[in-house]
């Protein structure tokens, strides 16, 4: 049987296929469409995946989809009505995508694959934790799933146990760790949804002196973990933003701008923010512990894509193992759903794989036969192509010499991170290095770290960590033999300027606080990858490299040989491996900017030119006869009918003529269709949804449960326990 | 379209938010005109009769 699964619409679309329980394919929409986050429906990314497995869309037995979208629209509605009038721009923006793409789903599988199959809808938080239960590697588990907000739910504890994921208690929205995160990011001048990362990074060079600020004001956090925010912080429940002016009031200082230098107090707030998150999940770890008294724990949601936290949960938390699913966030919500087709839908038992289902996250598309050599020829640069014994012994010796490598061979990765087959390579003992690839070849902030991919069999010998990570989830601190002392004559430096101090003997990969997000790589899982690790460590007695994803600042990870050579043309790399092609940058070879992403959607294909013309055809027709009608003008009319035919002659004859007309006509279309899109939205807000909303508040008072309560001892939410129903499945609520 | 107002009726009946009837049709209704129009070449002129 096979099902596929689909995460689409919020952002980072994704869809995978999982073929009689096994996974197969995944891949996210924005290595196709070059469009970094891409939340649309996953077109390219699906015939991808349905390519590696080898069929066609009608061999799709069941699509599985990762929220629901009704019960998602009821969350929607019930904010709006909470907080209005406030609230009219956030509504008019947003609510008329949701009826003409998020609802559409059976339409635009019917259209754009011929599919008419079944639709199963899972729970956003339910996708969340049946991704990260069922690959585990774990017969049971205890479940942790946190991100800003799925239909209702923000955060839940659950269990895994064969062949079934239940949830046993939620936190509701607007109550949501993710969504505080957010909100420093966006206060700190990061993205919201794409740059939490970067606060992660930050945090190391602040100091955490908000926390006490933060549990007393922002959040009631309980013993169990639980909480409730004080949302008079913040801003997301009305408006475009996350926090409002209450907020940077509590801190003293007004939101950094985008762009603008760092401040001392960002990195503060940025290490305390850390620190809450920090303590809310290991919390929730230890109340999850109490609840199922079981051993290992499953995490799952964008918040676990944050690796200083994972660390500490495994190193001070009560579960004996951690397994993060390496797609933790939005994307990877489509291999849960299409896991409970097949488990709680279809009934299929469950038997661990007890070195995780995940195949490495190597589950993309790989390199076909010439597309390497027709990429490089395409783009202009000289390569050689090599047998694998001479290829790693000359990328070795580059990499030892201090040349960055551009790393694009076999199978594209699942997820976020780059693992070793789209990624940028460097020496990690050379203390320049980090500032170079940020610098010179990534163009982004030098202080963003970089990760160490090591031998897993090394792995105890250069940190302190004794266990997997192969998808660079964790994060551990360099092993004290590796550390440099610093001399205690010299004082330490303040802010970002501790980045220029070494501190261990691969300082490249070591952020300022002596930590590192690990990457171990198994020979039985990445032969290839293990083996340049391998030749390394034989020719420099270092058995760690230098690993970041194959990008530039604000790209999509490369997918293709030709996303790789543009990529190389782009920055600095001093080499580029693509299949078994090696390029060194040849002298004075100039640097090409990267052409703007354009989504497959875009593309003018003759059947809608042709279309195009014969609807602008109608148009003069129609405008013919209303003149005949109107203004009885007969010579116009006929003019207007002659214009008519000759184009729709021309459209059937020619449609790619059209194409200079089409797209900047269907631009223009669309954006006066979003102009009165919102307008019409905001009639409704004001004409409905305000005197509806006034009448239920004057009834029930507070329909968000945004009032504090800090003599409660917790704020879980029982769910009803119930064994898992398959038609409930059927319906998008 | 008729599949998606029959999920969303059963939805309202579901949950018992008939109250969010009015403001579901006419969501639907602007969706519906949004859809049709942003597709088709023929939008700015259907446009001003609104």
């Amino acid at each position: 049987m096979t099902i596929l699964g689909i995460s689409a619409f919020y952002h980072d679309s994704a869809a995978c296929v999982l073929r009689d329980g096994r996974l197969v394919a995944a891949a996210q929409e924005e290595r196709f469409t070059r469009v970094k986050h891409d939340a649309s429906f996953p077109e390219a990314a699906i015939r991808s995946c349905l390519a590696q497995a080898g069929i066609e869309p009608s061999g799709i037995d069941e699509v599985a989809f990762y929220e629901k979208p009704l019960a998602k629209l009821d969350r929607v509605m019930e904010t709006a009505a909470a907080v209005a009038p406030r609230g009219l721009r956030s509504f008019a923006s947003r609510l008329p995508a949701w009826f003409t793409e998020k609802a559409r789903l059976p339409d635009l599988l019917r259209r754009r694959l011929g599919y008419r199959g079944p639709i199963l809808y899972c729970e956003h938080h339910e996708s969340h934790a049946a991704s990260s239960f069922f690959p585990s590697p774990f017969e049971e588990a205890a479940i942790l799933t946190v991100d800003g907000v799925g239909e209702w739910a923000t955060n839940t504890v659950g269990v895994g146990r064969g062949g079934r994921v239940e949830l046993l208690q939620e936190l509701l929205f607007p109550h949501s760790l993710g969504l505080l995160y957010s909100a420093f990011t966006e206060f700190l001048g990061f993205a919201v949804n794409s740059d939490e990362y970067k606060v992660m990074g930050l945090a190391p060079f602040g100091e955490p002196r908000y926390v006490d600020r933060i549990l007393e004001r922002l959040l009631d956090l309980k013993e169990d973990g639980s909480y409730r925010l004080d949302l008079s912080f913040f801003a997301f429940l009305e408006g475009e933003r996350t926090v409002n002016s209450r907020f940077a009031d509590l801190f003293g200082l007004p939101p950094r701008r985008p762009e603008a230098a760092i401040r001392p107090a960002d990195m503060d707030l940025a290490r305390s923010i850390q620190a809450v998150t920090d303590e809310v999940l290991l919390r929730q770890a230890r109340h999850a512990h109490r609840l199922t008294g079981l051993k290992n724990l499953c995490l799952a949601g964008g918040v676990a894509l944050n690796c200083v936290t994972n660390g500490r949960i495994l190193r001070e938390g009560p579960f004996s193992r951690v397994w993060i699913q390496p797609a933790a966030g939005d994307a990877g919500g489509c291999i849960g759903a299409a896991y409970v087709a097949w488990h709680h839908v279809q009934g299929q038992p469950r038997i661990a794989d007890p070195r995780d289902a995940m195949e490495g996250a190597l589950l993309g598309p790989g390199i076909g036969g010439d597309e390497a050599e027709e990429a490089l020829a395409r783009s202009g640069i000289p390569g050689r192509r090599l047998d694998d014994d001479a290829l790693f012994d000359a990328v070795t010796g580059l990499l030892a010499d201090g040349k960055v490598v551009g790393w694009c061979r076999g199978r594209m990765e699942f997820g976020p991170r780059a693992l070793g087959h789209r990624s940028i390579l460097a020496d990690p003992r050379r203390p320049d290095m980090q500032r170079r690839v940020n610098e010179k070849i990534k163009f982004r902030e030098g202080f963003r770290p970089f990760a160490p991919a090591v031998l897993r069999e090394r792995v105890t010998e250069w940190f302190d960590l004794d266990t997997d990570s192969p998808y660079m989830l964790l994060v551990a601190e360099v092993a004290r033999s590796k550390r440099v002392a610093r001399d205690p004559g010299s004082p330490e430096p303040e802010g970002l300027d501790r980045l220029h101090v070494a501190r261990s003997v691969i300082p490249a990969v070591t952020h300022v606080d002596g930590s590192a997000r690990v990457q171990t790589v198994s020979a039985d899982v990445d032969p290839d990858f293990h083996r340049l690790l391998r030749s390394f460590e034989a020719r420099t007695g270092c058995p760690v490299l230098l690993n970041t994803s194959f990008n530039l600042r604000g790209e999509p990870i490369v997918r293709t040989p030709g996303d790789a050579c543009r990529t190389f043309r782009a920055c600095h790399l001093d080499a580029l491996v693509v299949d078994s092609w090696l390029v060194e940058r040849p002298e004075g070879l100039p640097i090409v900017p990267l052409p703007p992403p354009r989504p497959g959607a875009d593309a003018a294909t003759p059947k809608r030119l042709r279309r195009f013309g014969l609807e602008l055809s109608a148009g003069l027709l129609a405008a013919a006869g209303l003149t005949l009608w109107a203004w009885e003008s007969p010579r116009a009319a006929l003019g207007l009918a002659i214009a008519a035919t000759l184009l729709a002659v021309f459209a059937w004859v020619r449609p790619s003529g059209l194409a200079a007309v089409e797209r900047p006509w269907m631009r223009t279309v669309r954006v006066v269709a979003g102009g009165l899109s919102f307008l019409l939205t905001a009639v409704v807000h004001l004409a409905l949804v305000t005197p509806i909303g006034l009448i239920r508040r004057a009834f029930r008072p507070d329909p968000l449960g945004l009032r504090p309560d800090r003599a409660r001892s917790s704020w879980w939410s029982a769910r009803v326990a119930r064994a898992p129903d398959p038609e409930s499945y059927r319906h998008p609520f | 379209m008729y599949q998606l107002l029959k999920e969303l009726l059963a939805f309202l009946r579901a949950r018992r938010k008939w109250w969010l009837l009015p403001i579901v049709v006419a969501l639907l209704l602007v969706g519906a005109l949004i859809a049709v129009s942003a597709s088709s070449p023929l939008g700015p002129f259907v446009y001003p009769l609104f």
